[in-house]
């Protein structure tokens, strides 16, 4: 235990990172929640659902959404943010027959992860470049 | 599948500048956008074609351009770097003395602003410390792994002999008084539980040991005890680790037909310097536009020397001659990052980091999605 200022216990949610918490339900039983964290709008169907981002602003709904807008399955995608002083984040997603929106959402979270280990890599290999010069 | 070709595909990356209006702003690279073309997410060739080039590599000043972008995707690191990149800067300030013209708020308001450095690994060993809301008035404990203590205990007095040079007329407050400039190089860090041996040879300190916070007269002083948290712009601009992190697109400059001799002077002048050079005319030229080059080889003819000086201005399409044989551009992919620490970070380290909080970001979310399928 590292020693406190004012020389009281720490609590142990203070000792935790906010990562790892359980996942709970909303309480108008609709939606689960992770942490609050995303979310299913009403009305959703298989193959058209709105998405809400916890804490998520344009810098992760318009990357997500030029991603996902790269998937031949998917016939709409687009982000919005409701109000300005809530920090939601809404993403629509509709797909051709037959595929999942959430398989869908998926992919494209996972291909924004490559794309972020490709620029990595690139832009470390050029620094390194650069710097030999 | 219909394979665009090479020409295409440069042609597409360009949105055009006219005189009053741009065209062709929205990059069209998804599915469905061309009849027969493919366009989906394909990682390899993302990585064949994106480009990095460094233009400058300083601590505080780097410029560099990455090319293959999308606009959305760029934005979100440019984001990144302003807002959500983690810092410490002072939080709280607890006023023990101060009787300084300069008023508490607007003291600790001034303190606030402060950037400080330490340790990359010490500053990560720390953890945020949560504060106190309307809604919500549980906070975190302080303690040695989220709070970082500064003290600042600083008197004016007379130097020796001060009171009766002033009396004999010297002003110059260098020659009278000691600690009539409080700077930021007078805030003490004191350590806690395991922050010295976290910090060890890097200790919490100023950026800038010689930023002037406040000004004083004989007989005034200044205590004060601070904690300097961690924090992200998007909380405190104070956080937030750059002075700007910008982009610019590339612009293009096409001249469509040759101008030549007094024209070709007047039109270098139209643009910042070293943006538009000055050649002679060869036979080649002439061969390839006869009707506007006929007998006039050996005369000078200008040529885009280095477009990314350029300011795009529009200032060329000002003048009737040059309307109709020049078309400005910006390349939609390309783009002219210029990222200036505040000096808790390395520039180059802090697109990096950009990065790394992009990809976390959408590993958080896919976890949460996860969790919500089960």
């Amino acid at each position: 235990m590292p020693g406190s200022i004012e020389n009281e216990d720490v609590p142990m949610e203070d000792v935790h990172s906010d990562d790892e918490v359980e996942p709970t339900i909303g309480e108008d039983g609709n939606w689960v929640s992770w942490k609050d964290r995303i979310r299913v709008l009403t009305g959703a169907t298989e193959t058209a659902a709105s998405f809400q981002f916890e804490g998520e602003d344009h810098t992760l709904g318009n990357a997500l959404r030029y991603i996902i807008m790269k998937n031949p399955d998917v016939e709409f995608c687009g982000y919005s943010i409701p109000h300005p002083s809530e920090s939601k984040m809404n993403l629509r997603i509709q797909t051709y027959d037959g595929v999942s929106v959430y398989s869908v959402l998926e992919k494209g979270l996972n291909d924004l992860i490559d794309l972020c280990d490709v620029v990595t890599e690139k832009f470390t290999a050029a620094r390194d470049a650069y710097g030999k010069q | 599948m219909v394979k665009p070709t090479q020409k295409q595909l440069e042609e597409r990356r360009k949105l055009g500048i006219n005189q009053e209006t741009v065209t062709h702003v929205t990059s069209t690279d998804f599915p469905g956008h061309w009849p027969g073309e493919d366009h989906s997410w394909d990682l390899d060739y993302f990585r064949n074609n994106l480009k990095v080039d460094f233009h400058s590599n300083d601590s505080r000043d780097a410029s560099f351009s990455v090319i293959g972008l999308d606009a959305s995707i760029a934005n979100a690191f440019r984001r990144i770097m302003i807002a959500e990149i983690p810092t410490i800067a002072i939080d709280q300030v607890f006023m023990y003395h101060n009787t300084s013209i300069i008023q508490d708020e607007v003291l600790a308001s001034r303190i606030g602003l402060i950037p400080f450095k330490g340790k990359k690994s010490g500053l990560q060993w720390m953890q945020w410390y949560k504060k106190s809301t309307e809604e919500d008035p549980s906070h975190s404990t302080p303690s040695d792994f989220n709070i970082i203590m500064l003290k600042l205990d600083i008197k004016c007095e007379w130097q020796e002999g001060g009171l009766q040079r002033a009396v004999a007329g010297e002003t110059d407050p260098d020659k009278l008084y000691i600690n009539h400039n409080v700077y930021a190089k007078h805030f003490t860090w004191e350590p806690v539980g395991a922050q010295e041996e976290m910090f060890g040879d890097e200790p919490i300190a100023p950026v800038h040991p010689d930023i002037l916070i406040a000004k004083m007269r004989p007989g005034q002083r200044i205590y004060l005890k601070c904690h300097a948290i961690k924090g992200i712009g998007a909380d405190h601009a104070k956080f937030s680790p750059v002075a700007t992190a910008s982009y610019r697109l590339m612009p293009t400059i096409d001249i469509n037909s040759p101008i030549v001799g007094a024209d070709a002077k007047k039109f270098m002048r139209c643009f910042p310097k070293g943006v538009i050079a000055l050649q002679s005319v060869t036979a080649q030229d002439v061969r390839e536009h006869p009707e506007e080059l006929q007998g006039k080889e050996g005369e000078v003819k200008a040529v885009v020397d280095n477009p990314m000086k350029d300011t795009v201005s529009r200032e060329c399409l000002r003048h009737e001659e040059f309307k109709d044989k020049v078309k400005l551009g910006r390349l939609r992919d390309h783009f002219i990052f210029r990222v200036e620490s505040t000096g808790q970070w390395e520039s180059d380290a802090l697109f990096l980091e950009s990065v790394r909080v992009l990809k976390t970001k959408a590993e958080r979310v896919k976890r949460g999605l996860n969790a919500m399928m089960r």
